[in-house]
């Protein structure tokens, strides 16, 4: 063995104890998710578990036109996405992170965070999104789905509620 | 020069007569006639709420809340929670979310008894179109009324009482019915206002609002929990304002606009706790409070949690 060698074989060996010693923070250890206070995802009457359906079928991974069910879901966002980028393939009834760990639907703001990493930080901090409760005690946060369509998050717009009376109106 | 005869140099009145005739009068004023009229004079020497003792308040409450069960002809409870320490309320409004549904508008309505007719809303939502120059109020919309919110090129900006650090309305009264209370929020006595409206002139954000007609609201439209700065009945002839729900928020509640808004746009929390939601948003947002060269110092918070 050369001299080198020898000495960046032991140097290797120096950089891997440290990190025996001192090992480096996991992901899931520098967040552990909190849990928040959130309303239950909004299903579509009747759709969830997922399985009732799903078990048993064979997964079709091919991007297609949907037909038969969820016809109503035409994706806009994230353009050419598709189920299996959010939906768990193997059990439906769970969502899949990028990493390959499972969420449930509850906790889905984990898997919007992917993307929207600076939204989700605003609102854990109750930035972003509606709060309802006690603003010094428990407070009742909002999925992200509550009020963003997952297929097609932007926000719907509203029927304004009537403009006041004008003075030159008041009898 | 001729003297003129009058009545009362043909029959003058003795100073006995004088006398009697004022006992008399003294004595049928101090007659209570009805209910209504003991109320009358109750009402008439209440003390200022500042200056009055724990027992005195409850007799007032007691009064009050007797008046408006005849009234509405409903148990309505009139609260006087007191400010609780250490805190110093602050109000956030995302105007980079705000979609100018007037829903917080109806749900302070709701909530703070406002009069139906003629109407009172505590919050105006104004329009912008983008773009312009828009600081100047004068330029903004406030009838608009599309089919569907927001309408591409415009944007939007509810404006409430700002609960200035310095406000020129206490300053203006000539009565001291209106003062700023320990956790920041400027509160009117509706029975020591006198309707001068001095507050109302000089309020630079058209947040004071005047009863220019008995306020009118059916009986099964009144919020019964009510405090007595806040959202009790009020009269003929008095201001009000936003008091960021003080019957909500003493007790720990979020203020009902926050509540109501549909997109998460309001914001409010305690400016003295460093991890309050206000908190946080002044540090990592772009804030400004309106007309803050008037030197009012706003405790309402207009910020942009999106975009440039």
């Amino acid at each position: 063995m050369r001299a080198d060698q020898l000495a960046s074989s032991l140097l290797m060996c120096f950089l891997l104890s440290l990190f025996l010693v001192f090992p480096a923070p996991t992901r899931a250890q520098e967040d552990i998710p909190k849990k928040f206070l959130v309303p239950p995802p909004p299903f579509s009457p009747g759709i969830f578990p997922c399985s009732q359906c799903h078990q048993g079928m064979p997964v079709n991974r091919t991007p297609r036109k949907l037909e038969l069910m969820h016809q109503d879901i035409e994706l806009k966002h994230m353009p050419g996405g598709w189920c299996f980028d959010c939906h768990n393939p193997t059990n439906r009834d769970t969502l899949r992170l990028a990493n390959g760990n499972l969420v449930s639907f509850e906790e889905s703001y984990n898997l919007c965070g992917q993307c929207h990493g600076t939204v989700l930080r605003d609102w854990k901090i109750g930035i972003h999104g509606k709060r309802t409760g006690m603003w010094n005690g428990e407070k009742q946060y909002l999925l992200c789905v509550n009020c963003h369509w997952p297929h097609a998050p932007r926000f719907k717009p509203l029927k304004p509620m009537p403009p006041p009376v004008p003075p030159s109106d008041i009898k | 020069m001729k003297k003129i005869p009058g009545k009362r140099a043909e029959k003058p009145i003795g100073r006995r007569t004088f006398i009697k005739g004022a006992a008399l009068g003294l004595a049928a004023t101090a007659l209570p006639l009805n209910k209504a009229d003991a109320f009358f004079w109750e009402a008439f020497f209440q003390k200022h709420f500042l200056e009055m003792n724990d027992a005195e308040i409850k007799k007032v409450i007691e009064r009050l809340e007797k008046e408006a069960a005849l009234k509405y002809k409903k148990e309505i409870k009139i609260g006087t929670e007191k400010a609780i320490p250490g805190v110093s309320f602050g109000y956030g409004l995302d105007l980079s979310r705000c979609i100018g549904c007037r829903r917080c508008e109806y749900a302070c309505v709701d909530e703070n008894n406002q009069s139906k007719d003629p109407q009172i809303h505590w919050i105006t939502v104004l329009r912008f179109k983008k773009g312009e120059k828009w600081v100047d109020l004068e330029e903004s919309e406030k009838y608009y009324n599309p089919s569907l919110v927001p309408e591409p090129g415009y944007f939007y900006m509810p404006v409430q009482c700002q609960q200035c650090e310095n406000p020129p309305c206490v300053r203006s009264c000539p009565t001291q019915a209106t003062w700023k209370e320990p956790d920041g929020i400027v509160v009117v006595d509706y029975n020591w206002c006198i309707g001068c409206r001095y507050c109302m002139a000089a309020c630079p954000y058209g947040a004071r609002h005047f009863n220019w007609a008995e306020p009118t609201r059916k009986p099964e439209e009144i919020n019964p929990n009510t405090h007595y700065l806040g959202n009790r009945p009020r009269y003929k002839g008095v201001v009000e304002k936003c008091t960021f729900c003080i019957q909500r928020t003493r007790n720990g509640r979020y203020p009902a606009c926050v509540e109501a808004c549909p997109v998460g746009a309001r914001k409010f929390g305690n400016l003295l706790d460093p991890n309050s939601e206000m908190r946080l948003l002044i540090e990592r947002k772009r804030v400004f409070r309106l007309k803050e060269d008037l030197n009012t110092s706003p405790k309402f918070y207009y910020f942009f949690a999106y975009g440039a």
